[in-house]
C-alpha cells in the first residue's frame, strides 16, 4: 500500500476521535514541551554562569619565563629574564586566538602620600589589563598608551589604597611618592574585593610597565605576560600558539625544553564544564521520563483502539490487507500522534521558554539542536510504544475478528 | 465448463479445551467456472468451516483445496491475503461496512491493497456501484443506508476486483424478505451476466431456490448435492 494512502487512513482514524487523540497526545505534548523549556532555560543559565566565569578570567592565561637553574638551586617561574615585551606584541599582533595582551612587573612598595604612608603592591601593566580583568575605573582615567610610550610617572590607585592614603579626600591629581619618585594620580580603580585566596585585590596601584621597568626595577625584561583569549573555547588553542610562537622567538630546538611557562585558570574552567555536563544528565532523564509517560499513553489508546476496530482490521484482512499492512497502519497512527503531539510541543516549549524570558527575567536559550532531538524522540516513542499494538493487530486471526462483536 | 474449485479429502477439526469438535469429516467438492451453488444446513453442520477455507480465511487439518487449480490450502497468510484480495469477493449476513466511511471509500477498499493508482480506483469504485444500483448514493455513509442499500455496497466491494468467485455467507439474513429477492436477483444477475461463480450460505429454502445446486450439510459431510432444473427466474428492478 502506498505510503500516502497510509498517512491518509491514520490521519482519518485519528480524525474520527479528535479528542481522544488529542488527550492522547497530551502526553507527548507535555513532556517535549517541557523538555525544551527545560533545556532553555539550563542553557540559560549555562550560558549566564559561562559569561560569569569569563569575568572570573578562564579565559585568561598567564605567561611566565622558565625557572632560572644556578648550581642546582632551582629558583621559583619568573626569575630569569626570558620574556620581553616584545613577545606580548607579538602574541598580540600575531595570534587570532588572542584578544588582549598586557606585560605585568610586581614589586611590594611603600607609597607616600602627604605624611602617611601605605605598603602595597605596584604592578606595571599596558592599558589592555584593563580589558584583561573586567576592571572598572570608579573615578579619572585609566593607564593609556601615551603612559607606556612616555614612562609617564601617572598611576591609578586601587580602593584600599586610595582609603588609607587619602581617606575621604579626593585622591584624583594628588601626588604620591614610591621609593621619592612622584606619580600623579590619574585615576581611582573600582572595587574588585577579595580573591579566593583572602588577597584584597584592591590593595594596589597600577602604573605603566615601562615606568616600571626604567624607573623601579631597572629592567629590560618582563616579570610576566597576561592574555586574555578571545573565548573560554579558544584558550587552549591560545595556549598552544602562544607555546608555539615563544619557542620560535626564543630560537628554542626541537629537543630542548621550554624556557617559559603557559598556565590557564582551568580548574575553574572544568568545574564550569562539570556543572553543565551535570546539567544535561539531569535534564535529559527529565526528558526520557516525561516522554516516557507520553509514549505509555500512546500504547494504552492503541491498544484500545485495537480492541475497539478489530471488526475493521477483520475487515480489512478479508478484502486483502496482509499483515503488515495492517501493522503499518497502526504504527503510522502512533507515530502520527507522536509527531504531532512533538510539535505542538515543541511549539510549547519554545513558546513557554519566551514567556519565562519575557516576564520573569530569566535568560533562556534555545537550541535548534534540542528541537530536532525532540522532535525526533517524539517519532520514536511513537515507534516504540505503537509497535506492540500494531503487532497485536496485526496477528489478529481475520475469522475472529470478523466475527467479533 | 472448466473447474473452479476443487476440495479433496478435506477434514477440520477445532479443539475447545479438551474436546475435539470436528467440524468437516473428509469433504469431496468441484465446483465448476460460473456455477451458482447453495450450501445448507443447519448451525454447526460445517457449511461456516467450508466457506472459512473456501474463502482462504481457514487451513484445513488434511486434504487438498485446488483454486483454479492451484493449490492453496497450504499457502502462506501473505499468499492468502493476495487471493482474497484479486480472487475472491467476501459478502457477509452483517454486510460488514467500515463505519463513518462513504460507499465510495468502502468499495475502494479492496483496490488500496493491490496499488491502483487513485484515478483508476475511484473509476472503477464508481462504475462497479453503478452495477449494483447506488451511483446515486456514492457519498452516502453505511448509516444513511438502509440493509438492503448496504449489502449492494457490500456486494460492490466484492466485485471490484473482478474476482472469479463471491463467497455470501447468509447475506439475506439481515434482510426482510422483499428486500433478500432483490439481492438474490442480483447475484442471479451478476451470475449470468457476468459469469461470476457464486456460492451462498444459507438455512433457507427460499433462498437456496435462487441457485441452481445445491448442497446440504449434516455434521460434517455433504448429504445431499443436486442440480435443480427449475431456478427462480431473475426478478426484475
Amino acid at each position: 500500500m502506498q505510503a500516502f494512502m497510509t498517512l491518509r487512513i491514520a490521519l482519518r482514524a485519528l480524525a474520527r476521535n479528535k479528542l481522544r487523540a488529542f488527550l492522547t497526545m497530551l502526553g507527548i505534548i507535555i513532556g517535549v514541551g517541557a523538555v525544551i523549556a527545560m533545556v532553555a532555560i539550563g542553557e540559560g543559565a549555562k550560558s549566564t554562569i559561562r559569561a560569569q566565569i569569563a569575568a572570573l578570567g578562564t579565559n585568561v592565561l598567564i605567561v611566565l619565563p622558565g625557572s632560572n637553574v644556578q648550581g642546582g638551586v632551582r629558583a621559583g617561574f619568573g626569575n630569569v629574564n626570558t620574556l620581553l615585551d616584545s613577545d606580548g606584541k607579538a602574541m598580540a599582533r600575531e595570534l587570532p586566538s588572542v584578544a588582549f595582551v598586557s606585560p605585568v612587573l610586581r614589586r611590594q612598595d611603600q607609597v607616600v602620600a602627604g605624611n602617611l604612608n601605605w605598603g602595597t603592591l605596584a604592578q606595571g601593566v599596558a592599558p589592555e589589563f584593563q580589558q584583561i580583568r573586567d576592571w572598572q575605573v570608579a573615578e579619572g582615567r585609566f593607564l593609556h598608551e601615551g603612559d607606556m610610550d612616555s614612562a609617564a610617572k601617572v598611576a591609578v590607585i586601587g580602593q584600599t589604597v586610595a582609603r588609607q592614603l587619602f581617606g575621604n579626600d579626593d585622591a584624583l591629581d594628588a601626588v604620591i611618592r614610591i621609593r621619592n619618585i612622584p606619580f600623579r594620580v590619574v585615576g581611582v580603580l573600582g572595587a574588585k574585593g577579595q580573591t579566593g585566596q583572602g588577597t584584597d585585590q584592591d590593595d594596589t596601584i597600577m602604573i605603566p610597565y615601562t615606568t616600571m621597568q626604567k624607573r623601579l626595577m631597572r629592567i629590560t625584561w618582563v616579570q610576566s605576560i597576561v592574555v586574555k583569549a578571545v573565548s573560554a573555547e579558544r584558550v587552549e588553542e591560545a595556549q598552544e600558539q602562544i607555546s608555539l610562537l615563544l619557542r620560535q622567538r626564543h630560537r628554542i630546538g626541537p629537543e630542548r625544553e621550554d624556557d617559559f611557562n603557559v598556565r590557564n585558570l582551568s580548574d575553574i574552567a572544568e568545574a564550569a564544564t562539570t556543572t553543565a555536563r551535570v546539567m544535561a544528565v539531569l535534564l535529559g532523564s527529565v526528558a526520557s521520563i516525561s516522554l516516557l509517560v507520553g509514549g505509555i499513553g500512546i500504547m494504552n489508546i492503541m491498544l484500545v483502539s485495537v480492541t475497539e476496530r478489530t471488526r475493521e482490521i477483520g475487515i480489512r484482512m478479508a478484502v486483502g490487507a496482509r499483515s503488515r499492512d495492517i501493522m503499518l497502519q497502526f504504527l503510522v497512527e502512533a507515530v502520527v500522534m507522536a509527531a504531532t503531539g512533538g510539535l505542538i510541543g515543541i511549539l510549547l516549549g519554545v513558546g513557554s521558554s519566551e514567556v519565562i524570558k519575557q516576564w520573569a527575567q530569566w535568560p533562556t536559550l534555545i537550541d535548534p539542536a534540542i528541537i530536532a532531538i525532540a522532535f525526533l524522540f517524539s517519532g520514536a516513542v511513537g515507534v516504540f510504544f505503537g509497535f506492540y499494538p500494531a503487532k497485536k493487530a496485526a496477528n489478529l486471526d481475520p475469522i475472529d475478528a470478523l466475527r467479533y462483536e | 465448463m472448466s473447474e473452479l474449485i476443487r476440495v479433496e479429502d478435506v477434514h477440520k477439526t477445532y479443539r475447545m479445551g479438551d474436546v475435539e469438535v470436528p467440524a468437516l469429516r473428509g469433504i469431496n467438492l468441484t465446483i465448476a467456472q460460473g456455477e451458482f451453488v447453495a450450501v445448507m444446513g443447519s448451525s454447526g453442520s460445517g457449511k461456516s468451516t467450508l466457506m472459512n477455507i473456501l474463502g482462504c480465511l481457514d487451513r484445513p487439518n488434511t486434504g487438498k483445496y485446488f483454486l483454479e487449480g492451484h493449490e492453496v490450502g497450504s499457502l502462506k497468510p501473505d499468499q492468502w491475503a493476495y487471493i482474497r484480495n484479486k480472487r475472491i469477493g467476501f459478502v457477509f449476513q452483517g454486510f460488514n461496512l467500515l463505519s463513518r466511511t462513504t460507499a465510495l471509500e468502502n468499495v475502494e477498499l479492496p483496490m488500496m491493497y493491490n496499488g491502483f493508482a487513485g484515478q483508476e480506483r475511484h473509476q472503477r469504485a464508481i462504475e462497479v456501484l453503478a452495477l449494483v444500483g447506488l451511483d446515486k448514493r456514492v457519498d452516502h455513509t453505511p448509516n444513511q443506508l438502509s440493509g438492503g442499500q448496504q449489502q449492494r455496497v457490500a456486494i460492490a466491494r466484492a466485485l471490484v476486483n473482478r474476482p472469479s468467485l463471491i463467497l455470501a455467507d447468509e447475506p439475506t439474513g439481515n434482510l426482510d424478505s422483499a428486500t433478500s429477492n432483490e439481492i438474490m436477483a442480483l447475484f442471479q444477475q451478476l451470475n449470468t451476466g457476468q459469469g461470476i461463480t457464486i456460492i451462498l450460505v444459507t438455512h433457507e429454502a427460499d433462498i437456496a431456490a435462487y441457485a441452481r445446486r445445491q448442497i446440504v450439510f449434516r455434521d460434517g459431510l455433504v448429504i445431499s448435492d443436486r442440480v435443480s432444473e427449475q431456478v427462480i427466474a431473475k426478478m426484475e428492478h
